[in-house]
């Protein structure tokens, strides 16, 4: 384990990203997504959870697939170029890092997702304790420990230092290439502060927040359920839910008409939208309540379903933060309960 | 809010009600959720408070098509976007009840969060009837006192007022919020030079997310089917790769909402990226008093807007008053 002066993060943050591209939590117009590391990024690591997740980073929102250009008559097709340097995503937290395992299920099995699994293969995370958790967050209830998330690093702001350990060849590597800002540290030294993290954890309003009932084999009962009637209703069919994710992970595949072929690109989509799986003969969802039981639905059961029992949530809470209406995962699962009671 | 809750069993115990759109309770001190209470026995699970923001207004589509008599609660600058519904034709006047309830301003919570304030566990003072001008927010970080004020929305900062603009009862006294000038962030965009105006809706607009929580939630945008969501046309509306795009969104928009958009605030409540949208449409408030005289959307549901009529002594589009 090494550490480094919280105030010499910037020379870290230098070192880096003059060898590689480095992702990190930066404020702008007063809110805190990742970015590009550049001379004028004013990097946050107090916040704890970034508007969007660090999904982008592995997942874009939107990224073009292949060109295709006409030359007379004749048609160039280009594959769009796959990710082939090293980046470094910094700051990444527990639950994110717990929703990449989530989107490695869909887009690293057969059919293999090339785009995807280049950067996987590129990307280097330093994963960053959660020193304050929030009243929002449920990530344990997934088994993820927030004191200790274990990306390529593990970093935890510990006093006037952040504690660096590396877990992969990949981690150990970027920590020596780092070396000369770093001074050698024990791991007795953030002891405390994991001890401090763990006992928030067990004060969290959704520390105890119970799954039973709901695995792969409940497919009927729950889809027939008439507690969707009442749960939907408040529900804005927006896609905030959807886009701060770290694990929605559905996409739409669409041509930008250039001047001389088309772009094919991708975008993520929301199953909460109207055209969402919209297909020749129509939508196979039509109504809000169908859309929005389909969300809680693969999260909850299709996902583990097919996943050897894996949710698809991760306890993040940011659709808690940030659905415009109020309406969220928890409030989904408290209310099966109920209805078992 | 106890008054409330009697009137509603009530006129439910009366027959004049057949279900009542108001708050539920949330499981948190901030979230309370936007419900359809359909007996009196089910009113034990509503609130109204500080973070009940919500403009119920625009669920009166839906709850237009239900049956029988919805009475709806309705803050003052709630009735605007009521009346506004009504002259567009997308609620049904007969179906609903209108209680036209006090409020003394609505609470931001990510106001709250963004002083640094987090863990937040409970928040007191911001009962409806507590006469109180500070909140004790409770976090697993101890206790933070907020003044009421800052932490209220930036709409109730520049309240239209305490008058409801359509109702068939009231409830509650309101309170003065009024503290700020509903133009100041106009002008100070309107004074930059073109560069900055440029760069300050860039960085702005560069944040959005495509995820029309601004589009969904507001009352003006009532249309069935959005432009935008057509898939007859490549709009790129789910793409997020260009400020440009974005930007063409929350421009036509604002343009569509012109002359009909009362200023509800509900657009910068919900975005999860704090882009202040209201400004967009504050613009076009601003230029329609300024060329027709001044205007307020849905102050009733029969005037007919500035942009919807004609008249001889109308402005040439050339000049400049």
């Amino acid at each position: 384990m090494v550490k480094i002066k919280r105030e010499n993060l910037a020379e870290l943050y230098k070192l880096i990203s003059a060898e590689k591209s480095l992702f990190v939590p930066a404020k702008k117009a007063g809110q805190t997504n990742y970015a590009l590391y550049g001379a004028d990024t004013e990097v946050d690591l107090d916040t704890l959870k970034t508007v969007k997740s660090a999904k982008e980073l592995f997942f874009p929102q939107s990224e073009t697939l292949y060109n295709v250009k006409t030359v007379d008559n004749k048609y160039t097709v280009t594959q769009a170029e796959l990710q082939n340097e090293e980046f470094v995503v910094f700051g990444i937290r527990g639950c994110d890092l717990k929703g990449i395992e989530v989107l490695d299920k869909v887009f690293l099995s057969d059919p293999v997702d090339s785009f995807y699994k280049a950067r996987r293969e590129n990307g280097i995370t330093v994963a960053l304790s959660c020193n304050e958790p929030e009243e929002s967050c449920f990530c344990t209830v997934f088994g993820v420990d927030p004191a200790d998330a274990k990306g390529d690093i593990t970093a935890t702001l510990c006093g006037e230092y952040l504690y660096m350990k590396a877990n992969t060849e990949k981690g150990e590597k970027l920590l020596s290439d780092c070396a000369s800002l770093t001074e050698a540290a024990d791991e007795s030294e953030v002891a405390d502060e994991k001890a401090k993290i763990a006992e928030i954890l067990k004060k969290l309003p959704y520390a105890n927040l119970s799954l039973e009932g709901w695995d792969g084999t409940v497919t009927e009962e729950k889809f027939n359920s008439p507690v969707w009637e009442e749960l939907y209703k408040p529900c804005l069919a927006c896609g905030t839910c959807t886009f701060v994710c770290p694990t929605c992970q559905c996409y739409d595949i669409k041509d930008y008409k250039t001047a001389n072929g088309i772009q094919k690109y991708r975008c993520w989509d929301s199953c909460m939208y109207s055209d969402f799986t919209m297909m020749a003969h129509g939508n196979n969802r039509t109504s809000q309540l169908q859309r929005f039981r389909q969300r809680f639905m693969h999260k909850l059961v299709y996902f583990p379903a097919n996943n050897d029992g894996m949710y698809s949530c991760v306890g993040c809470g940011r659709c808690v933060d940030k659905c415009p209406a109020s309406a969220n995962i928890i409030k989904v699962i408290k209310a099966f309960s109920k209805e078992v009671d | 809010m106890q008054e409330i809750i009697s009137r509603l069993e009530q006129l439910f115990a009366e027959g004049k009600i057949n279900r009542v759109l108001g708050w539920k309770k949330g499981d948190l001190a901030y979230n309370p959720e936007v419900s359809y209470f359909e007996s009196a026995e089910a009113l034990k699970d509503f609130v109204y408070d500080g973070f009940c923001g919500a403009n119920l207004s625009k669920y009166m589509i839906q709850g237009s098509a239900l049956e029988g008599v919805t009475a709806i609660l309705l803050k003052p600058c709630d009735t605007y976007s009521f009346n506004q519904l009504i002259k567009e034709h997308r609620v049904d006047r007969e179906k609903v009840y209108i209680i036209g309830i006090g409020c003394k301003g609505k609470l931001n919570i990510e106001t709250i969060k963004a002083m640094g304030i987090k863990g937040i566990t409970g928040i007191k003072g911001a009962e409806i009837d507590c006469a109180c001008d500070e909140l004790t927010v409770e976090t697993l970080y101890g206790d933070k006192k907020v003044a009421y004020k800052d932490a209220m929305l930036e709409r109730c900062h520049v309240c239209k007022g305490k008058e409801h603009m359509i109702y068939d009862e009231l409830l509650l006294e309101s309170a003065d919020t009024l503290d700020g000038d509903r133009f100041a962030g106009v002008d100070a965009i309107e004074a930059l030079s073109p560069e900055e105006k440029f760069e300050f809706f860039r960085k702005e607009l560069s944040k959005c997310i495509r995820c029309n929580a601004c589009r969904n939630v507001c009352p003006a945008c009532s249309c069935r089917k959005c432009v935008f969501d057509s898939n007859k046309f490549d709009s790129e509306q789910k793409a997020n790769v260009d400020p440009f795009n974005e930007s063409m969104f929350h421009i036509i928009r604002a343009f569509h909402v012109a002359g009909r958009c009362t200023d509800c605030g509900e657009c910068s409540r919900v975005c999860p990226q704090g882009i202040p949208l209201h400004l967009f449409n504050r613009k076009f408030i601003k230029d329609i008093n300024e060329y027709y005289g001044d205007f307020i959307a849905g102050e009733n549901a029969e005037e007919k807007g500035p942009l919807t009529n004609f008249t001889l002594d109308d402005m040439e589009a050339s000049e400049r008053r």
